[in-house]
C-alpha cells in the first residue's frame, strides 16, 4: 500500500472517530431527507420545478448540506489546526512532503461524499421515490463539481485564517449563506430573479443546479460548470500561494 | 570528517536577529549538545540544520550535502518542540504510519519497548500525559534508523525517573553508531550526554568544548570544608601547592585550592593522625560554567 494510501486511511479513521464529523457527513443528510420526505408539501410539484417535486430537490440539497459542512466548517479548521499544532511541521522533517497529508484530506472527504451520496439517494429512490438520475454522468460530474467548489474554498479557508478556530469561524459564516443561495430553505426555483442570480455564482448553489439538471436529464448548465470550475482553478492556486506550512 | 558542518550560520526574522553567527562541527558517532539560554538561537540552528528552515547566510553540510537536500530526510531523524499529532490517532497507529514514510525503518515495537510505550499502544495521543507524547516523540524521531538524530529538549516535561530511561536511550542509540544532536537547557544531562558542547548566547558560539572543559573555564576552584578532630596549625596545610587560601570559623576549617586539592588534604592530615569530620566539598559545576559564559556583560 502506498504512503498515501496509508495516509487516507489514517484520516479517515481519525475523522469518523469524531462522533460529530460522522453525524453530519453521513447520518444527518439521510435524517434530514427522512424528516422532509414526510411532510405532505414536499410531495408538491410547483410548475417552476419542470415536472420535480420539491422533494427530488432536497435529496441533492441533503448532499450539498454534507459537502458544505465538510468543506466549510470540517476542512479548513482541520487542516489549519493541523498546521497551528505542528502536525505538518513533524511531517516535513520525514521523507513525506506535508501536501501529502493535504491531498490525503481531501481524497478522505470525497470518499466520504461518495459515500453519503450512496446513503442519501438509495434512501431517496427506494423510500421516497425520487427519480434515478436521468444521466448518471452528470451527477456523477455535479457531486464532484459541488465537492470542488466547496473544498477549494475551504482550502483557501485554512490558507489564509490563523488557527483552526478562526477557519470554523469563517467556514461556519459563509456557510449559511451558500446554503441559503443553494435553497436549503426554499428551492432555488422559487427564488425571486435577483437571488437566484446571485446565487448563480455562488458554489453549492451551482453545484445544486448541476444535480437538478442531471435529475431532469438535461445537459449540463454551462454557466454552473463555468463557477465551480473558476472557484476550484482561483481558490485552488490562491490557496497553493497562501498557505504556509507552519 | 564532519557529518554536519555549520558555517558563520546568520538567520533573521523581520527585525530580529535570530542567530548572528554560528559555527560549528559534528563529528561522527559523538553527542554534540547545543547550550543556551531561552531564546539565545538553538532552536532556529537546529532548524536550519534540519533543511525546516533556509540560512540567511552561512553554509550547512549535513552527510556531505547542503541543509534541506531531500534525501537527507530519510537520513536523518528529527525531534521538534510543540509538533504534536492528531488526537484521535493511537501511539500504534502512529508508530505504523510513519514507519511507512522510511525506505529502511526500525522495528517499531522494539523501539516502542525501549521507550516504555508498549502499555500505551492502543492509546490515543490526546490521552497520552505530557511525558508519553514526548517520549513517543523520539521514536517517531528514531523510526526510520537515522544516521543522525536531532532532539530539541528531548527531556523536557519528562519526571526525573523518565528522564534518566531516556538519557540511558540516547547512550544506547550512540552505541549503534548515531550521531546526536542534543538541544538543551538542562546542565545535568548535558554533563552526563555530551561529548562535545556548543554554548550559545545571543545567536553567536561563546564557547565549545567537552563538559569538564568548559567547567574548567569558570576556573577549576574548590571548596573543602571540615572539623578537625584535634587542633590543627594553619601551616601544615597552607604549604601545600594545591591550597590557595585557609579560612576558620569557628572549629570549622575552609580551604579554597585548585588541582587535586582533597586527595592532598585529605593525605596530610591522614599522616598527622587527624580526622576530617563533618567533610563537604564543592566544586565548580557546568551550572557555573554556563551562567559564567552567558552573563550579560
Amino acid at each position: 500500500m502506498s504512503v498515501f494510501t496509508k495516509l487516507t486511511l489514517s484520516e479517515m479513521r481519525i475523522s469518523l472517530r469524531d462522533p460529530l464529523y460522522a453525524f453530519f457527513t453521513l447520518l444527518f443528510p439521510v435524517l434530514l431527507l427522512v424528516i422532509l420526505g414526510n411532510v405532505p408539501t414536499m410531495q408538491e410539484a410547483p410548475p417552476e420545478l419542470g415536472g420535480l417535486r420539491v422533494i427530488d430537490l432536497y435529496a441533492g440539497l441533503s448532499l450539498g448540506l454534507a459537502i458544505g459542512i465538510i468543506g466549510l466548517q470540517g476542512l479548513p479548521s482541520v487542516l489549519a489546526t493541523y498546521r497551528e499544532r505542528g502536525i505538518l511541521r513533524r511531517l516535513a522533517t520525514t521523507p513525506v512532503h506535508p501536501g501529502t497529508l493535504l491531498g490525503a484530506q481531501l481524497t478522505m472527504n470525497l470518499v466520504i461524499v461518495l459515500l453519503c451520496t450512496i446513503l442519501v439517494y438509495t434512501v431517496a429512490i427506494v423510500g421516497f421515490g425520487v427519480p434515478f438520475p436521468k444521466s448518471p454522468l452528470t451527477f456523477l460530474l455535479a457531486v464532484l463539481l459541488n465537492c470542488a467548489g466547496a473544498f477549494s474554498l475551504g482550502l483557501l479557508l485554512s490558507a489564509v485564517a490563523s488557527n483552526g478556530k478562526t477557519a470554523n469561524a469563517i467556514g461556519t459564516f459563509l456557510f449559511f449563506p451558500l446554503m441559503f443561495f443553494a435553497g436549503l430553505w426554499a428551492p432555488r426555483e422559487l427564488m425571486p430573479e435577483v437571488l437566484r442570480r446571485i446565487g448563480d455564482f455562488t458554489p453549492l448553489a451551482a453545484g445544486q443546479d448541476l444535480i437538478t439538471d442531471s435529475l431532469l436529464g438535461q445537459s449540463p448548465g454551462l454557466l454552473s460548470i463555468t463557477v465551480l470550475v473558476g472557484y476550484l482553478v482561483i481558490c485552488g492556486a490562491a490557496a497553493v500561494k497562501l498557505f504556509r506550512w507552519e | 570528517m564532519p557529518v554536519i558542518e555549520v558555517e558563520h550560520l546568520a538567520k533573521r526574522y523581520g527585525g530580529t536577529v535570530a542567530v548572528k553567527d554560528v559555527s560549528f562541527a559534528v563529528e561522527p558517532g559523538e553527542i554534540f549538545g547545543i547550550l543556551g539560554p531561552n531564546g539565545a538561537g538553538k532552536t532556529t540552528t537546529v532548524e536550519c540544520i534540519s533543511g525546516l528552515r533556509t540560512a540567511d547566510s552561512g553554509a550547512i553540510t549535513v552527510l556531505g550535502r547542503p541543509a534541506g537536500d531531500p534525501t537527507l530526510r530519510a537520513r536523518i531523524g528529527v525531534q521538534l518542540q510543540e509538533s504534536e499529532l492528531q488526537d484521535k490517532l493511537t501511539v500504534r497507529e502512529a508508530l505504523e504510519l510513519y514507519s511507512a514514510f522510511y525506505p529502511d525503518p526500525a522495528d517499531w515495537r522494539r523501539l516502542a519497548d525501549d521507550l516504555g510505550l508498549t502499555p500505551k499502544l492502543k492509546a490515543r495521543y490526546g490521552k497520552l500525559s505530557g511525558g508519553q507524547k514526548q517520549r513517543l516523540s523520539i521514536a517517531l524521531a528514531l523510526l526510520g534508523n537515522p544516521e543522525i538524530a536531532i532532539l530539541d529538549e528531548l527531556t523536557t516535561g519528562l519526571d526525573p525517573q523518565a528522564r534518566r530511561d531516556t538519557w540511558d536511550l540516547i547512550s544506547g542509540i550512540r552505541d549503534r553508531g548515531v550521531t546526536l544532536l542534543l538541544v538543551t537547557h538542562f546542565m545535568e544531562e548535558a554533563e552526563r550526554l555530551c561529548d562535545r558542547v556548543a554554548v550559545i548566547d545571543k545567536g553567536e558560539v561563546v564557547a565549545l568544548d567537552t563538559p569538564a572543559g568548559l567547567v574548567q573555564r569558570a576556573g577549576d576552584e574548590q571548596r573543602i570544608s571540615f572539623r578537625p578532630s584535634t587542633p590543627i596549625d594553619d601551616e601544615l596545610l597552607t604549604v601545600l601547592p594545591e591550597v590557595r587560601e585557609l579560612r576558620r570559623q569557628g572549629q570549622r576549617i575552609e580551604i579554597v585550592g585548585n588541582g587535586n586539592l582533597l586527595h592532598a588534604v585529605v593525605s596530610v592530615l591522614a599522616r598527622n593522625g587527624i580526622i576530617a569530620a563533618e567533610l563537604t566539598m564543592e566544586q565548580a559545576t557546568l551550572d557555573d560554567a554556563f551562567v559564567h559564559l552567558t552573563r550579560g556583560e
